[in-house]
């Protein structure tokens, strides 16, 4: 399926194309996997792995509650460094920036690494539109740029493809069949990525983490080409999330223990580069000339908004979307935005201000929780889909028949008496449909459900008619506490009262 | 004390064996669980889905059904979970805010009542059966029940406990999530159920009644046999086998 074209789809309609696709269901199941056992073994080993997400949360929501100071500190820092510091508004602003540089330094070529935000406000498209041909360098990345699709994965963007895939595809580019061996095929797109390099006349990478105190930007990454992204062309441009900011080195070694782990399970990339202003005289290499746009295409919409102003904690680790059960299901382009699995769920909406149009996102997720427990800053993303749909029941946005439904749901359950009356209703009703303990009916609301599964029937006397009698034989033979066991209760309640109690909420 | 039984309306409804066995097994340390009548639903299928207004009417039911306890116990990590959102739903409403408080604080779910506050952790019971344990993640990951069930069954004699590979994986069920994204529910579902069999387990057990429901619905769908079992149910019948 291509990721390019989403017109007009529902998410629904995305996944059944995706549940369909055998190897893609495959090749991601494949990957998510090894990669959560790596992040799940790196975790245990590290041995301290909750205090450390403690660590990191609290140093992502200290910078956030004092972005505007952060952001201010590191571009005057950048700037000393002989850095050009823009600001970009708009998704809009920022491609206008980028495309005047390329005009101004006459580019015909620019090489990519590691730029989420460049796939965000689609800077390929408007690059090619004026003449300049931008050529992703990470082999991931080239293999979906050849493809003509859009990243699947935040951080492996063609998870979705088997190697047998990406033989057919490299092998159309070379002329010549390729085996599907990973050394061979990474063997061909080095050679072939070689020359590019050599060519270009702008390195374009994205930013891990820019430094304030130094207004240094650092680079995760395993194949080295961002390496050389930012060193051999002459002019040099970095796009960075305005939420990218961490204020001090000191920052960076918890940052730099949460991220290869979450992501991949490694406990370090093979490079990690920090980028300190262009070339100086007694650099041996770099860039001549130096760029950072900041952006923030919705991004400032979450500060002070006290249900999704941790979004802007996340560290693009990819580690909820390799925990998510429905992301193993259906993969990122189902999600139909940059952005895929549950934060991209919870920020795709968010960055767009807009519910109303991506609704159904919110709604592909079980809740589970899984999102939350794998972030390495415990942003609470199973919480975050629930504010989105309830924000859009409160701007009238609501599904009329599931509107409807909810009231009704609120009249039954919020008296007991139609409650009862209820469930006697649906035992005399259920009568047309119960075969041998169970329906297996499709229609109506069981449609779906009975796809799949046998619905139970209800029971022939609920456990509140049973009460009654329940309760008397209970009562003639009932025990008398073993006095620890009562001294234990009444200990319990006593330190819940004085918030000792060990049964907390959100504990992940 | 006056230790309440939070019944859930799906046990309530389809699985009133669920509250029995609760009751039974409790009565035998001595706790005499009491039944406020006036209880219905959580609120979770609403507020999940972002009819907070409607979630709130039905929360009313269990805020005034438990008001006068000191314990509330429930057979559903996610029905408890539900509960420890009442502070969120009330957030706004002064007057009901404090009682959603207090009800949060003296909520567990069975095993954490069993396993922390009673300190019980063999409850006598002989069970000679190769069982498979799917924890519930609403349980598990937001409640944090994770060794109360296992530390439970190693207790039960004759059990065998054969590991359910990916265990931690959602069954799929999520509420309406599994009627509006059937598709994507019955995919996790499916798994869920090929993993189960994979184990050759002669019962599935679990904390959480809309899980194994789902888990259960798919299995006899395909016409599999696996027993499922809520775990108070597995631990009483282990108990009158004693
Ligand atoms: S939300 Fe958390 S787990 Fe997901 S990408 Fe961001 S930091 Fe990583």
């Amino acid at each position: 399926m291509s990721g390019t074209d989403k017109g007009g789809t529902t998410v629904k309609e995305r996944a059944g194309l995706a549940l369909n696709d055998e190897f893609l269901r495959k090749a991601v199941k494949f990957t998510t996997e090894r990669l959560r056992n790596g992040k799940k073994a790196a975790a245990e080993q590290h041995g301290n792995w909750d205090e450390w997400r403690e660590r990191g949360r609290q140093i992502r929501l200290h910078t956030i509650a004092h972005l505007d100071y952060y952001l201010n500190l590191f571009a005057d820092n950048a700037r000393k460094n002989g850095v050009h510091v823009h600001f970009a508004e708009t998704g809009e602003e920022a491609v206008r920036i980028s495309l005047e540089i390329a005009r101004r330094v006459r580019a015909k070529t620019v090489v990519k690494s590691k730029s989420m935000v460049t796939e965000e406000l689609h800077l390929n498209h408007a690059l090619d539109s004026i003449g300049v041909e931008a050529i992703e360098t990470d082999l991931g990345e080239y293999i979906i740029q050849l493809a003509g699709e859009t990243p699947s994965h935040i951080i492996i963007p063609a998870i979705h493809k088997n190697r047998y895939q990406i033989a057919d595809l490299l092998s159309a580019e070379a002329g010549e069949t390729l085996p599907p061996d990973t050394t061979v095929l990474a063997g061909f797109v080095r050679k072939k990525l070689r020359e590019k390099f050599l060519e270009a006349d702008i390195g374009m990478t994205g930013c891990n983490f820019a430094i304030a105190e130094t207004g240094s930007m650092v680079l995760f990454e395993n194949e080295g080409n961002a390496r050389m992204v930012t060193t051999v062309p002459k002019t040099q441009i970095t796009l960075m999330g305005m939420e990218r900011i961490i204020p001090s080195w000191a920052d960076l070694e918890v940052m730099a223990t949460l991220l290869p782990r979450s992501a991949t399970g490694q406990k370090l990339t093979v490079y990690m580069s920090g980028i300190t202003g262009p070339k100086r005289v007694a650099d041996g290499d770099g860039p001549e000339e130096m760029h950072i746009i900041i952006v923030d295409n919705g991004r400032s919409l979450q500060l002070g908004d006290p249900e999704f102003q941790e979004l802007l904690n996340c560290i693009r680790c990819g580690a909820c979307l390799n925990a998510c059960p429905v992301y193993r299901h259906i993969g990122g382009h189902a999600y139909g935005g940059t952005y895929s699995g549950p934060i991209g769920a919870v920020l795709t909406p968010a960055l767009k201000k807009n519910v109303a149009e991506w609704d159904d996102i919110a709604n592909a997720s079980s809740l589970c929780g899984a999102c939350y427990e794998a972030c390495p800053v415990k942003i609470p993303l199973h919480e975050m889909l629930i504010y989105l749909r309830r924000r859009k029941v409160e701007a009238g946005r609501g599904n009329a028949l599931e509107t409807a439904g909810m009231k009704g749901f609120a009249a039954v359950m919020g008296n007991v008496k139609r409650y009862r009356t209820a469930l006697k209703l649906g035992r005399i009703g259920q009568k047309l449909v119960v075969r041998e303990g169970g329906i297996r009916l499709k229609v109506g609301p069981l449609k779906g459900w009975n796809a799949y599964r046998v619905a139970p029937s209800l029971a022939k006397e609920t456990f509140r008619e049973r009460w009654a009698t329940l309760e008397q034989e209970i009562r003639s033979d009932l025990r008398e506490m073993d006095p620890t066991m009562k001294e234990r209760m009444e200990r319990a309640a006593r330190e819940r009262e004085n918030g000792k109690g060990g049964h907390s909420h959100g504990e992940g | 004390m006056k230790v309440s039984l939070f019944i859930t309306c799906l046990s309530d409804a389809v699985y009133p064996r669920v509250g029995e066995a609760m009751v039974r097994l409790l009565a035998r340390y001595g706790v005499r669980l009491d039944f406020p009548q006036v209880q219905t639903c959580c609120g979770q299928p609403a507020f999940n889905s972002g009819y907070w207004k409607e979630a709130r009417e039905s929360a009313a039911t269990i805020l005034k059904a438990f008001a006068d306890s000191d314990f509330v116990i429930s057979p559903s990590g996610s029905c408890t979970g539900m509960i420890h959102h009442y502070p969120k739903l009330f957030e706004n409403d002064p007057e009901w805010l404090p009682k959603a408080q207090e009800l949060q604080r003296k909520s567990y779910e069975f095993t954490q009542f069993l396993v922390q506050v009673l300190g019980v952790k063999d409850v006598g019971a002989v069970f000679p059966h190769k069982v498979t344990y799917h924890p519930s993640c609403h349980g598990s990951r937001l409640l944090g029940v994770k060794d109360e069930p296992l530390e439970l069954m190693r207790h039960v004699r004759g059990l065998e406990l054969v590991p359910l590979p990916f265990a931690e994986d959602c069954c799929g069920f999520g509420g309406t999530f599994a009627v509006k994204m059937a598709d994507i529910s019955g995919a996790m579902v499916t798994e869920k159920a090929d993993h189960v069999r994979e184990t050759e387990a002669e019962v599935l057990v679990g904390l959480d009644m809309a899980c194994l429901m789902n888990i259960a619905g798919n299995l006899r769908y395909r016409g599999d046999k696996v027993k499922v079992l809520h775990l108070a149910e597995l631990l009483e019948e282990g108990v009158k086998r004693a």
